[in-house]
């Protein structure tokens, strides 16, 4: 799959600081309808702040963001997750006191839907993750960091987005269990159709996973292809493979 | 049990070193300048034993209900506890209901229930703002004060709304015009000024957390205090405001003479049974914020509170609007304030600003995070126990705020959560098939 005419996110030229520091210095990425983007980077460079910035916090300071042509630059958080812009932060951030049930309704909360709709993304959460459906009652700070993952997305999903973005999903998670998560991305993707993107330090996971990836040093984006044929390239190896987390 | 007794051994020892020159030895001047002393072993004993039994009787507690593990207890002995717990609620809720009956005849003790009620619904609305939404409020007694001179000045002045119509006669309605009816008609009012008081304290620390917000929330409660105290031309100043309209019975005033309450459904005049109504009528407004708490926490609003509290970036990253969400909570945990100041300018008569220090809002705050920070029967007993210690400990005048800073440290120690550290989730949702009604019932948006 290829950069359609119209992409569904097109990120143009983008910059964003936190005061005085310039975290993204003119970000361009495109993801088509039905694409599963990566982007993968050292720690420090930049990618969960895009995905923020997508969300309006921290505000870009030039250049757009286009959500299916239309531009959401500057709309607050609560318009871009009407728009069904979904994500799930770095470092997961389910509500610990909650319930797993609860965090699950928070996701739907923010977004119009009708009952109908509701019952039937719970069901997909569920299908997909199914220990989360043994554990409805339990609050979500009693989870293990996997559980806590796949709730984190599973919150993402009541929405039903047409755009899920994913900050480190695999983060201290043990082998086994990226895989299992990844397994659902997948899923999603070719099952729902969902438009994914997937921010990693672990290159490895998240390139073979998606059809295109792009790489960003230093609020910059330094390269960008097909996740294999990146996953080829001997630059990447050395720095995000076999290095595993250089900066 | 040595080590027990170690550590009360150990406590005794400290008390002793510290209280063998402040209590075990008095000094007085004496009349040409002399010092006098004389001892007081006697009492150090007893001070020294007091602590040693006390240390046991701490770390038995700490052992039994403390949050680190400790002794498990027997099954079934947890299981009556659970099913007391359970049973505690709709005890106390009956309880209160028969508490004019009972104490028909004892005007100070329907007086401090009263007091009590009117804490649990203060505590019941910061709740709201402190223990649900987070947010930590320091001037919560501005509502309070809000509320209760919105009331006193609304139903008491003569304040005719100008003419600005000429035979217009909306606009030459005035307050005294309400008559009978001024506290029925004023309490949704001064609750609504609370809540936009509430609101316009909520703009400038929108993005304030924790301890700016804190302190922010202080000085908004001082200052509302500072104004009320020098706008003497409407606020009395100083002086305060008396004579503010007393409750009716929807109309009817509690008054001797044949208009009144009693010759109505004819039994002879009591002075209590204004006590009375009075009682059921701020247990009734209690109840209201706290049936309008547990509804307002199934709906998404309310579920918008407890998130912000765990986590506002997750919230942000979720869509919530955190503005309305923090609005809302300063707006109607204000507003149930409001209603609690119009209850007690009505309940006094008389207003000043001296009640609205901040002394109150501490004492509020500390009910709310005594009795676990979102309990609703948590912030219940805590406001029974810390009114109703207040007035236990009366007789012990200074070292009244000892004990009870004290008691508050210790309860901390063993409950760090709280009375009641438990939180009850608000969506259940086990099987599939019920998915659809008990999940998303309540989620349109
Ligand atoms: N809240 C913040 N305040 C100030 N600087 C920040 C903040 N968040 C991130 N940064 C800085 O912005 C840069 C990019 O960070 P980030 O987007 O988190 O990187 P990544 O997600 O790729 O690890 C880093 O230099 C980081 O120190
Ligand atoms: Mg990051």
């Amino acid at each position: 799959m290829s950069a359609a005419a119209t992409p569904l996110l097109a990120i143009r030229g983008l910059r964003a600081a936190y005061g005085k520091i310039e975290a993204l210095k003119g970000v361009d990425l495109d993801i088509a309808t039905g694409e599963i983007v990566a982007l993968i980077g050292a720690n420090g460079a930049g990618k969960s702040t895009l995905m923020m910035s997508i969300f309006g916090r921290p505000r870009a300071r030039a250049g757009h963001i286009l959500f299916g042509g239309r531009d959401i630059t500057a709309l607050p958080a609560h318009e871009v997750a009407r728009l069904r812009i979904a994500q799930s932060p770095e470092g997961r951030r389910i509500f610990p006191r909650m319930s797993v049930a609860e965090n699950l309704q928070m996701g739907a909360d923010a977004t119009p839907g009708s009952a109908a709709e509701r019952a039937m993304s719970l069901e997909r959460v569920l299908k997909l993750f199914p220990r989360l459906e043994e554990r409805m009652a339990q609050r979500g700070g009693t989870l293990s960091g996997g559980e806590q993952q796949m709730l984190a997305i599973g919150r993402a999903l009541m929405s039903r987005p047409r755009l899920l973005l994913l900050d480190e999903p695999s983060l201290g998670l043990a082998p086994l269990i990226t895989r299992q998560i990844f397994a659902a991305i997948r899923a999603l993707n070719r099952e729902d159709g969902l438009t994914v993107l997937i921010v990693e330090q672990n290159a490895n996971h998240a390139l073979r996973l998606a059809h295109r990836g792009y790489v960003m040093v230093n609020g910059l984006i330094t390269m960008s292809g097909g996740g294999m044929e990146l996953l080829q390239r001997p630059e990447i190896r050395a720095a995000y493979l076999e290095g595993g987390r250089r900066a | 049990m040595a080590f027990i007794l170690k550590k009360a051994a150990i406590s005794a020892l400290v008390a002793l070193g510290l209280f063998f020159l402040m209590i075990g030895i008095r000094t007085e001047a004496g009349s040409s300048g002399q010092l006098i002393y004389w001892t007081r072993f006697g009492e150090l004993a007893a001070m020294v034993g007091a602590v040693f039994a006390g240390s046991i009787v701490i770390e038995l507690l700490r052992r039994w209900i403390g949050p680190v593990g400790g002794v498990e207890l027997p099954a079934g002995v947890r299981a009556t506890f659970a099913t007391l717990g359970r049973l505690l609620a709709p005890a106390l809720l009956i309880f209160a209901l028969l508490v004019p009956v009972i104490f028909y005849k004892e005007r100070y003790l329907l007086d401090l229930g009263i007091l009590v009620l009117t804490y649990v619904m203060l505590g019941w609305g910061l709740n709201i703002v402190v223990g649900l939404a987070g947010l930590l409020d320091l001037g919560y007694v501005a509502f309070y004060a809000v509320g209760a001179y919105s009331y006193a000045l609304l139903a008491q002045s003569p304040l005719p709304l100008p003419h600005l119509v000429d035979g217009f006669p909306f606009v030459a309605f005035s307050m005294e015009q309400l008559g009978p009816w001024a506290f029925w008609v004023l309490l949704p009012v001064s609750g609504l000024l609370a809540a936009l008081w509430g609101v316009i304290l909520g703009f400038p620390v929108l993005r304030l957390r924790g301890d700016y917000l804190a302190i922010v929330t202080l000085a908004f409660g001082e200052i509302i205090r500072l104004v009320i105290l020098n706008w003497q031309d409407l606020t009395g100043g100083p002086n305060g405001i008396s004579g503010i309209p007393r409750p009716t019975v929807f109309g009817i005033p509690l008054t001797p003479g044949e208009h009144g309450f009693a010759a109505m459904i004819g039994v002879p005049f009591s002075p209590t049974h204004r006590l009375v109504f009075l009682f059921y009528l701020i247990l009734a407004l209690a109840l209201l914020t706290n049936w309008a708490t547990i509804r307002l926490r199934r709906l998404p609003i309310g579920r918008a509170w407890e998130a912000m509290r765990e986590d506002e970036v997750a919230c942000r990253a979720l869509g919530i609007n955190i503005t309305t969400t923090k609005l809302s909570a300063f707006a109607i945990g204000a507003m149930f304030g409001g209603f609690a100041g119009a209850f007690f300018a009505t309940r006094q008569g008389f207003i000043s600003p001296e009640s609205f220090t901040f002394q109150e809002s501490a004492l509020v705050l500390a009910i709310v995070v005594l009795g676990g920070m979102g309990s609703q029967l948590g912030v219940a007993l805590a406001a029974i126990a810390m009114i109703g210690g207040f007035e236990l400990f009366r007789g012990l005048d200074q070292f009244r705020m000892l004990v009870f800073g004290g008691v508050m440290v210790l309860l901390m120690i063993w409950r760090p959560r709280g009375l009641i550290g438990h939180r009850a989730p608000t969506v259940f949702l086990q099987k599939r098939t019920e998915i659809s009604s008990s999940l998303v019932k309540e989620g349109h948006g």
